[in-house]
């Protein structure tokens, strides 16, 4: 029994020092403010980081094969310049979000593509991506647009309340990360697909080896992680509701940290997608201790996000040179 | 057929070839399309023109690619560059600053051109040394912690702009000390400083790694890091030295950039910087995975960047709108470097001789 315990620590330790530390951080803010206790910011924590957690569970997938996809914030700042532009012309806006997703789509096969058969840096080509999607967004417009569109207005102001805590309410794109990651979970626990992922993460040469379907997998995930990117995107223009090519700077580097933190190596194979919805949440209890403190600077935010990174890499290989040895 | 003579494919082997060959159709795209890009002047004493900001402007990226091409040639990667900018830059800045702390420059300071709290040879110290601490710091991360390239770097990417706010105490610094301008805005001999400041590095550069065998160290450590360790060669030692000489290149960039700037913005300066110094390397023809690299050629891939750039401002395109642009250089690039690609060429090349001995 207790070596049953022991192995299930192992096997999961870095997720349950992601929740420890959650849980660690929250406490601490909520003892030093008081005012954090309030159910409201707890709810805040899912309403901040909506397209943060959208993205990070895409990038979730993509690290778990092995590769890395730095163009999101790119693809986020297209998609709310594009879906600005095109609502300005009075399209459909459902019909805009399908246009949207589909984008994030194309671009993401191409992405995959240039790196499983042209073979090369993942991390070289989502770089051009993201060059080329912020440089696309600019082309689009170079200034602000609003968006005015009564659908994106009713689907940004309406509030939801939650049942049981009074006063507390989220917006209807909050709710988009949460749903996402039940179907990332499901993706990932028990589909071959998600599998095959982390067969591909543990070794390509391997899995190509056993017959699994390499490349149309990769393709996939990196497909599903323009997919993610592009439905930040619409997220991120309702709550903001306009849209430009400057947004979300630097994202991609708070998504991996993200991923990071919720005990997903970067060399490929290991970690889960509940994880990373701790790690967004460690990164946006941060962000809200900073705001509630009002003195300290927002500097804090990424020297704070950076010792945590450095710290939960040590866990992680701690664990996993535990596990090795036993 | 003439293409198939020796010289011709030796030249196609060489690893100058591609990136000279990128860099001669953007000067012959110049020459037909803006004749005044060639014209040079003299002014002040000293020369002007496009091509002498081309040089001006990619001295900074040249010296982060130099640092970045023995990073990337031992199989890793720096992402901090730009923070390291950032800092070292923003602790020149602090130290220049007349006042101490969060008091504000008032006008009698910024009038005085020669206010500082500190000699000028104290402020390029600091500023060098800081940037190679976070070199060491990224080394030390990389062979001692062995934490993988990315991660380790990217942890300082991350915290990097976050510690050159604290430096500066979230403000944008203006400089107004003026001697501190020189390196960024100075002119010897009629040329830039910042070139003669590359120049110099460069020859540091190579003289290290071309006349001692740390060059090969980088090589072998890049192409097999195992087999290096095992005869006898300390493969922690040689990563710990090109992080260090990357972290010291951005400090040198940074000197240059804020005193070109005359203000250091912890948020902006140097931004993008890691991401044009790969491009510069990759351009030159250094893999990615590591390996043979020529410092020469990143150079070269540091100022195809700005030619292109300087050539898109000329025409007019905006500065946001180029990144597009730039993404469509690189992917042609990449194509032209992919392994499909060159095995395509080749045989486009080569097939010609032996297919008419074949049918004949």
């Amino acid at each position: 029994m207790t070596q049953r315990i022991k192995l299930f620590l192992l096997n999961n330790g870095p997720l349950l020092t992601t929740i420890l530390i959650f849980v660690l951080v929250y406490y601490a803010g909520g003892q030093l403010y008081p005012k954090m206790q309030k159910p409201q910011v707890f709810f805040n924590l899912f309403i901040n980081t909506a397209s943060l957690l959208i993205v990070s569970i895409g990038m979730t997938f993509v690290i778990l094969t092995k590769g890395i996809d730095l163009s999101v914030a790119g693809m986020i700042a297209l998609t709310s310049a594009a879906s600005a532009a095109i609502l300005l012309k009075g399209v459909n806006p459902v019909l805009v979000m399908i246009l949207m997703l589909l984008m994030g789509i194309a671009f993401g096969i191409a992405q995959g593509s240039i790196i499983h058969y042209l073979k090369v840096e993942p991390f070289i080509v989502t770089l051009m991506g993201l060059f080329f999607t912020r440089g696309m967004a600019f082309i689009i417009t170079l200034s602000s647009l609003t968006i005015k569109d009564p659908f994106y207005r009713y689907l940004a102001l309406t509030k939801l309340h939650i049942p049981f805590f009074e006063k507390a309410y989220l917006y209807i794109p909050s709710l988009v990360g949460p749903l996402l990651l039940l179907v990332a979970v499901y993706l990932a626990k028990f589909t071959r697909f998600g599998r095959t992922v982390y067969a591909i993460g543990n070794s390509e040469q391997s899995a190509m080896l056993m017959g699994l379907p390499v490349a149309r997998t990769k393709i996939a995930v990196y497909a599903f992680g323009g997919f993610c990117s592009a439905l930040a995107g619409i997220v991120f223009s309702i709550s903001l509701l306009s849209g430009y090519g400057g947004y979300a700077p630097g994202m991609e580097l708070d998504a991996i940290a993200s991923v990071v933190i919720g005990g997903t190596m970067l060399t490929g194979g290991v970690g889960n997608v509940i994880g990373t919805l701790f790690g967004v949440l460690i990164n946006g209890t941060i962000v809200s201790i900073l705001q509630f403190n009002g003195t300290l600077s927002s500097w804090w935010t990424r020297i704070g996000v950076g010792v945590l990174t450095l710290v939960f890499i040590g866990i992680q290989s701690l664990f996993y040179m535990r596990k090795k040895h036993s | 057929m003439k293409n198939n003579t020796p010289l011709f494919k030796r030249m196609r082997e060489n690893r100058l070839f591609w990136p000279l060959v990128a860099l001669a159709l953007i000067f012959i795209f110049n020459a037909i399309f803006s004749p005044g890009f060639f014209k040079l002047g003299i002014l002040d004493g000293h020369l002007y023109g496009n091509l002498i900001d081309v040089f001006n402007n990619s001295a900074p990226l040249m010296l982060v690619a130099l640092g970045m091409t023995l990073v990337i040639a031992t199989g890793g990667v720096d992402l901090s560059v730009g923070a390291v900018i950032a800092i070292s830059a923003g602790m020149g800045a602090v130290l220049i600053n007349p006042v101490f702390g969060n008091e504000e420059i008032t006008n009698a300071v910024a009038a005085d051109p020669n206010l500082t709290n500190t000699p000028l040879w104290l402020v390029v110290v600091v500023t060098l040394l800081a940037g190679t601490l976070c070199g060491l710091w990224n080394g030390i991360l990389v062979s001692r912690a062995k934490i993988s390239p990315m991660v380790a770097t990217l942890i300082l990417m991350v915290a990097g702009r976050g510690i050159a706010q604290l430096i500066e105490r979230g403000q944008i610094m203006t400089v107004y000390y003026t001697p501190y301008f020189w390196f960024g805005n100075g002119f010897i001999l009629g040329l830039p400083v910042s070139m003669y400041i590359v120049a110099l590095v460069y020859i540091i550069a190579w003289v290290l790694v071309r006349k001692t065998s740390i060059g090969l160290f980088i090589e072998s450590v890049g192409l097999n890091s195992k087999s290096t360790y095992y005869s006898g060669i300390s493969e922690k030692n040689v990563k710990l030295f090109a992080y260090t000489f990357c972290g010291f290149c951005g400090a040198v960039a940074g000197l240059i950039l804020g005193s070109y700037i005359h203000a250091i913005d912890a948020n902006n300066i140097g931004l993008n910087y890691e991401l044009d110094a790969i491009f510069a390397v990759v351009i030159g023809g250094t893999l990615m995975s590591g390996g043979r690299f020529s410092l020469l050629a990143s150079i070269i891939g540091a100022l195809i960047i700005w030619t292109f750039t300087i050539t898109m401002y000329i025409f007019g395109v905006p500065a946001n709108a180029l990144l597009a642009g730039r993404a469509v250089l690189v992917l042609v690039v990449i194509l032209l470097y992919s392994d499909y690609a060159r095995v395509f060429l080749n045989r486009l090349v080569d097939r010609k001789g032996p297919r008419h001995d074949a049918t004949n």
